[in-house]
């Protein structure tokens, strides 16, 4: 996995996940169809990118698909970093 | 494309209305023997439905399960027994903190067979939240699964009264204290089981709601809410024997009980449950798979399927439905219009709160809609909107007002829990008030304004201000809080928080989120600010309480009003 990815899972991990909560977080994982976050929490996983990578997530981007899974995140922020 | 069946107009159906014809139904009478349990499962298969399938579940990777009424029957029984046998008792409160997995529908049921309370509650609301709610009840026992029990295990000292803490799905991990592992399909069936003797009063089902002032309160059902709850079902949601049904409500709301348990399977109808979060295309995929007839959704889903478009749906066979309905939140006219394009059908708007228990105010099927308009009152409910200065019904149609019900429906809440001053307050001049503000126009249509106090309504969810700034003042760096709504285009409105920080502490994006994430987790995602501004002072009168409808107004670009009595900064 790499760094960005890695980066994205161990936040969800961190934030998302509760103790005792023995769910693995791969780079497929469904996060937003899954439960793991849920479309309310998706605010705060986008400021989080944004503080990170100092980018600008419009929010019409950044919908349940966009965030479903670390795969679709990465992509997201890449886009956005190129610009 | 399927057509609604014809329906009796909404005269005919008020015509010499009374609630006998439910009770009729149901083969009940006030004061005599109910048991919503009992009803939704074990009367069902009397009347020769038991191998009908009452529940198709699936979850977010396709997993399904389903089943039958004689199912539901037997496997509430089990639970039934089974929590009686842990030694809980008639009355006590059981919680059941689960995703929407079949043991909390199920459970449900078992609760109230064996005559426990069903507190359902969010399994996404955070320790704080979850401690409230269970201290308040004083719970004794809670049905959850081993992703939620972390957060139980963190509060569970401060709940003497809590004795079991029930895991469905504990498998192999250690359990702690007061924790045992219940696995339905593990347990030996129960056939035979003799359902608590409960009344129309007996206490069914506790719902906590949040209001503009203090803590969430708990909104107390009894089971003869049953008859509204069927009957309802029935003429609003339009349920016919050979529907299948979804309604995309948790059952940690009232929605997801009322309309979610009681009313579809009281009518003895099959319904689907999807256990997963949102996605427009697993969503359509759903309803084509188990070819959906009536849906029962809310605006904020609606505005997010309208984002991805009309060309998303017509990709899918989606033809089956027939009836759809919405709650929560005002349904606002383009989403109405939106749907006739998307599914050749309107959304009916239905207008109810927890303490109502069902459906008092809504578009009914056959019955013209106005888009953007509640509806009409359901026959029965008598619904008027009283001037807030004088608590008298307008005489004429069209000032906003006051929307209010005469008291006395069957699904209307008995009590606040422990709370009789709270709910001595929701009465006024012999009407019950909702809280909200409406006008009603000349045809007797009602128009939704907005809430009548600071209760942040995010996503259909209600938020209590209250709750939230408790929890803000928690932070290290927070001095003063206040939670209001911010206008949303997806959820119509999310919480905007306004903080003061105490010295050394710097305002910025990395407090902000870390603000954020702190609420979330101590109460839950919907009570979350999605915004926080630092400020040097909050609005306050010259008592020094917190005037947050001044920070509102400027949310919302309102004019800010009366600021004579604020206290000068």
């Amino acid at each position: 996995m790499d760094e960005l990815k890695k980066a994205i899972r161990d936040y969800v991990v961190k934030e998302y996940l509760e103790e005792g909560d023995d769910r693995q977080v791969g780079e497929d994982t469904p996060l937003i169809t899954g439960g793991i976050v849920d479309s309310f929490s998706m605010v705060s996983l986008k400021r989080f990118l944004e503080r990170k990578y100092s980018i600008q997530i419009p929010d019409a981007e950044a919908t349940p698909q966009a965030f479903d899974t670390v795969n679709s995140i990465a992509a997201l922020v890449t886009r956005f970093t190129k610009g | 494309m399927s057509t609604v069946a014809t329906h009796p107009s909404y005269e005919g159906l008020c015509a010499d209305f009374d609630w006998g014809v439910a009770e009729r139904d149901l083969g009940v009478n006030k004061g005599g023997r109910i048991n919503i349990g009992w009803h939704c499962s074990d009367r069902i298969c009397e009347l020769g439905q038991a191998s009908k399938p009452a529940l198709i579940w699936e979850d977010f990777a396709g997993h399904g399960r389903t089943y039958t009424f004689d199912d539901l029957r037997v496997l509430s029984n089990t639970i039934g027994v089974y929590l009686g046998g842990l030694g809980l008792r008639p009355g006590e409160r059981i919680c059941l903190f689960m995703d929407r997995v079949p043991e909390l529908y199920i459970g449900f049921l078992g609760i109230l067979k064996m005559g426990g309370i069903a507190q359902p509650l969010f399994s996404a609301f955070g320790e704080d939240s979850l401690f409230t709610r269970l201290a308040d009840a004083k719970t004794s026992a809670i049905v959850t699964q081993r992703k939620h029990v972390g957060k139980v295990r963190r509060i569970r000292e401060r709940l003497p009264e809590l004795r079991h803490i029930v895991v469905v799905d504990a498998g192999d991990a250690p359990l702690q204290d007061r924790e045992v592992a219940m696995t339905l399909d593990e347990l030996p069936r129960v056939e035979r089981f003799d359902p608590y003797p409960s009344t129309s009063e007996t206490p069914s089902v506790l719902h906590y709601t949040s209001g503009t002032t203090g803590q969430p309160k708990g909104a107390q059902h009894v089971h003869y809410s049953i008859v509204a709850q069927y009957l309802t079902a029935k003429w609003v949601l339009d349920l016919q024997p050979n529907d299948v049904y979804w309604c995309n409500a948790d059952p940690g709301w009232v929605t997801g009980t009322s309309y979610g348990i009681i009313g579809p399977w009281s009518n003895g109808t099959t319904q689907v449950v999807l256990d997963s979060g949102f996605s427009t295309e697993r969503w359509y995929a759903f309803i084509a798979k188990h070819r959906v007839t009536v849906w029962y959704s809310a605006p904020t889903a609606i505005r997010l399927l309208m984002r991805d478009g009309t060309t998303v749906a017509k990709k899918y066979a989606l033809s089956t439905l027939r009836h759809l309905c919405s709650v929560g939140e005002p349904l606002n006219a383009e989403a109405v219009i939106w749907s006739q394009e998307a599914f050749g059908l309107p959304f009916h708007d239905t207008f109810w709160q927890t303490e109502t228990g069902c459906i008092v105010i809504t578009n009914f099927p056959g019955m013209p809609i106005k888009p953007g308009s509640m509806g009409k009152a359901f026959p029965g409910i008598t619904a008027t909107v009283l001037s807030p200065k004088t608590y008298q019904p307008y005489e004429q149609p069209g000032p906003v007002g006051l929307i209010a019900l005469r008291p006395g429906w069957p699904s209307m809440i008995r009590s606040y829990w422990n709370n009789p001053t709270g709910y001595a307050s929701k009465f006024k001049n012999g009407w019950y008030l909702c809280g909200d503000r409406a006008s009603i126009d000349p045809d007797g249509y009602f128009w939704f304004v907005g809430r009548d106090d600071d209760v942040i309504n995010t996503g259909g969810h209600l938020v209590g201000p209250f709750e939230i700034e408790s929890a803000l003042l928690e932070h290290p760096a927070v001095a003063e809080s206040a939670a209001v709504a911010k206008p949303d285009p997806v959820n119509m409105e999310v919480v905007k928080a306004f903080v003061t920080l105490k010295p050394g502490f710097e305002g910025g994006p990395d407090l902000e989120l870390e603000i954020m994430n702190f609420v979330r987790k101590k109460l839950s995602p919907l009570a979350m600010p999605q915004e926080i501004e630092f400020i040097a002072s909050l609005p306050k009168t010259r008592s020094g309480k917190i005037v947050r409808r001044i920070l509102r107004a400027k949310e919302w670009g309102e004019p800010v009003g009366d600021t004579s009595t604020l206290m000068d900064e």
